[in-house]
């Protein structure tokens, strides 16, 4: 009895928003420091990388275009985890996580979309085409559209956060289409390349520049998050404080 | 090859204004709401969990 008690009282600690906002307040200045410095690595060694032979310079749009696409689903997997988070443990703060990641996955998503547009027109001779791979990537876009409004369309949070929160779940079915999109039918775009059976198919001078992208654009997304979820605790006490004050000016001394 | 070259700098210029316009907006933001709530303070309001019972 004694030993339920004390866990729940850890997972209670850990819901704590105070607890939360204070360990941010630690972690953030190391995150965005080792953001910067792995993204400035990774674009010196973007642009020391050398030319592909077949695409030429065009081989550079790969180093921000793949790690966008990852992200995009990342992000939508962790709003995934953040659903279960709202609908089966109600933690407090599954909600505000997945609010704040939404509008960053959106311009993740958008990012992947408009680099592949603009690789898709050297390397395919086209700007866009509705295979699987690409219409899927659309459809995750517009679903973090669809989430970005249903968060923002009711003034009480814990009203959206269910109904977001089941949206997002329905949604997830999508994340494995598009991983899988390039294998199960006939696209334009390339199936995967570098985590794949067998090992990855691209030369370590283009791969090793691409990793290091890919970690400072997680970094990147792992500090905004952070912020826009500290932003979003801080927003939700304003509000409260705003309805006190209201009910204390309601309650104000009778002339 | 070189004739790509607007394709990668155009690939590169749109995402770094995008990102730049997200990292902007959540600072706006983050100013936004501590500036709101240093003003809610200022006027005394206080949130219910720092009410009577609560811990200074």
């Amino acid at each position: 009895m004694s030993e339920t008690v004390s866990k729940t009282g850890r997972w209670i600690d850990w819901a704590n928003p105070t607890r939360f906002m204070s360990f941010a307040g630690v972690i953030l200045p190391w995150l965005a420091g080792l953001t910067l410095i792995v993204l400035a690595g990774g674009l010196w060694m973007s642009m020391q990388a050398p030319d592909d032979y077949q695409q030429g310079a065009t081989v550079k749009i790969m180093f921000i275009h793949v790690p966008f696409a990852w992200l995009s689903m990342m992000c939508y997997t962790i709003m995934t985890i953040a659903a279960l988070g709202t609908l089966v443990w109600r933690h407090p703060l599954a909600d505000v996580s997945a609010k704040a990641a939404a509008p960053i996955g959106a311009v993740f998503t958008a990012l992947a979309l408009i680099t592949g547009s603009l690789w898709g027109k050297p390397m395919w001779g086209t700007w866009w085409v509705w295979d699987a791979r690409l219409t899927s990537v659309f459809v995750l876009f517009l679903m973090y559209l669809g989430i970005i409004a249903l968060t923002r369309a009711m003034d009480d949070p814990a009203k959206s956060a269910r109904a977001t929160a089941i949206l997002t779940l329905v949604g997830f079915i999508n994340i494995p289409i598009i991983k899988f999109s390039v294998d199960w039918w006939n696209t334009l775009h390339q199936p995967a390349s570098v985590f794949r059976m067998g090992g990855s198919t691209i030369d370590g001078s283009l791969l090793r520049p691409l990793l290091v992208m890919a970690i400072g654009f997680t970094l990147l997304f792992f500090t905004l998050h952070l912020m826009a979820m500290r932003n979003e605790i801080w927003r939700r006490r304003v509000v409260a404080m705003r309805r006190v004050a209201a009910r204390n000016a309601d309650r104000g001394p009778v002339q | 090859m070189s004739s790509h070259a607007g394709f990668v700098i155009a690939a590169y210029g749109v995402s770094f204004i995008a990102l730049a316009g997200l990292i902007g907006w959540v600072f706006i933001d983050q100013r936004l709401q501590n500036r709101a709530l240093r003003q809610l303070e200022s006027r005394g309001v206080r949130r219910r969990s720092e009410g009577k019972g609560a811990q200074p």
